[in-house]
């Protein structure tokens, strides 16, 4: 059963990934990351990690994509306004990710991964695991993305500003 | 339902995770709205999350799943910036064709 949801959404994955490359218009391209998102959190809770698939949904899909989408909007793109490649360059870009994407499995191939040892307990991914490893083994790193968040909240203001002549 | 870990084997996450990455890098290369760039950008950070999240489930150890917080982290940190910084290339030259800035190409 598992099975068949791994491959549904990987599938679902994959389609919804090459849907935000090949779209002409920027809004579609928004759009399909958030379907692609949305998988990507099925994939996290097939994994057991139910908190991260939350954190993942309201970050990604609440957050980031809505400031995608009214970015697009505000600078009002559509598929009229999208610049286009020769197809020569879309030909070579195609051709050296999936040379790219040979290299890697070729790579994984000659590599020995080893066996895991299937792990008997499943709560890795819960609140309260991560929360301790969070607030314990990782305290430092989790102050300083404080830190880098508002460094990151500073610059955007700066940036967006309208200059003043 | 039987536990997925072990339906699945851990090899296919690992595929899966290098053929989303490789979607990212084609759109990259693809593309020249700098915003689809961003948020192929964002498809490669999240495939790279993926690896992790599996990685970390396969061999029962959550300091995986931390170190996808800290990528979600400094990804929201970047598309805010990333945002930003293209919204004033928009203002001065009303466009976000990555071609137009090509002053620092020689």
């Amino acid at each position: 059963m598992s099975l068949y949801l791994f491959l549904t959404l990987a599938i679902l994955t994959i389609i919804s990934a090459l849907a935000v490359v090949f779209s002409k218009n920027p809004m579609y391209s928004v759009l399909w990351l958030i379907v692609c998102f949305f998988t990507i959190a099925g994939h996290y809770v097939l994994l057991n990690a139910q908190f991260l698939a939350i954190v993942h949904l309201i970050v990604y899909a609440g957050a980031i994509m809505v400031l995608f989408l009214f970015v697009v909007m505000l600078l009002n793109l559509n598929a009229d306004t999208e610049p286009h490649k020769s197809n020569l360059t879309k030909l070579a870009s195609a051709i050296a990710a999936g040379l790219f994407f040979v290299v890697l499995i070729a790579s994984m191939r000659a590599t020995e991964l080893g066996e895991f040892n299937l792990p008997n307990k499943t709560n890795i991914g819960f609140v309260e695991e991560v929360g301790k490893k969070l607030f314990t083994d990782f305290l430092l790193p989790f102050e300083i993305s404080s830190v880098l968040f508002l460094s990151a909240m500073i610059g955007s203001v700066l940036l967006a500003k309208k200059e003043k002549k | 339902m039987e536990n997925t870990l072990q339906a699945v084997p851990q090899n296919w996450y690992l595929i899966l995770s290098t053929l989303l990455f490789c979607i990212g890098i084609m759109g990259v290369l693809f593309r020249r709205n700098a915003i689809i760039i961003l948020m192929c950008i964002e498809l490669m950070l999240n495939s790279v999350n993926l690896l992790l999240v599996s990685f970390s489930a396969y061999s029962g150890n959550s300091d995986g799943q931390v170190f996808v917080f800290f990528i979600m982290v400094v990804a929201a940190a970047e598309v805010a910036v990333g945002l930003a910084l293209l919204m004033s290339i928009y203002r001065n030259v009303a466009s976000t064709d990555i071609n137009v800035l090509n002053k620092l190409k020689w």
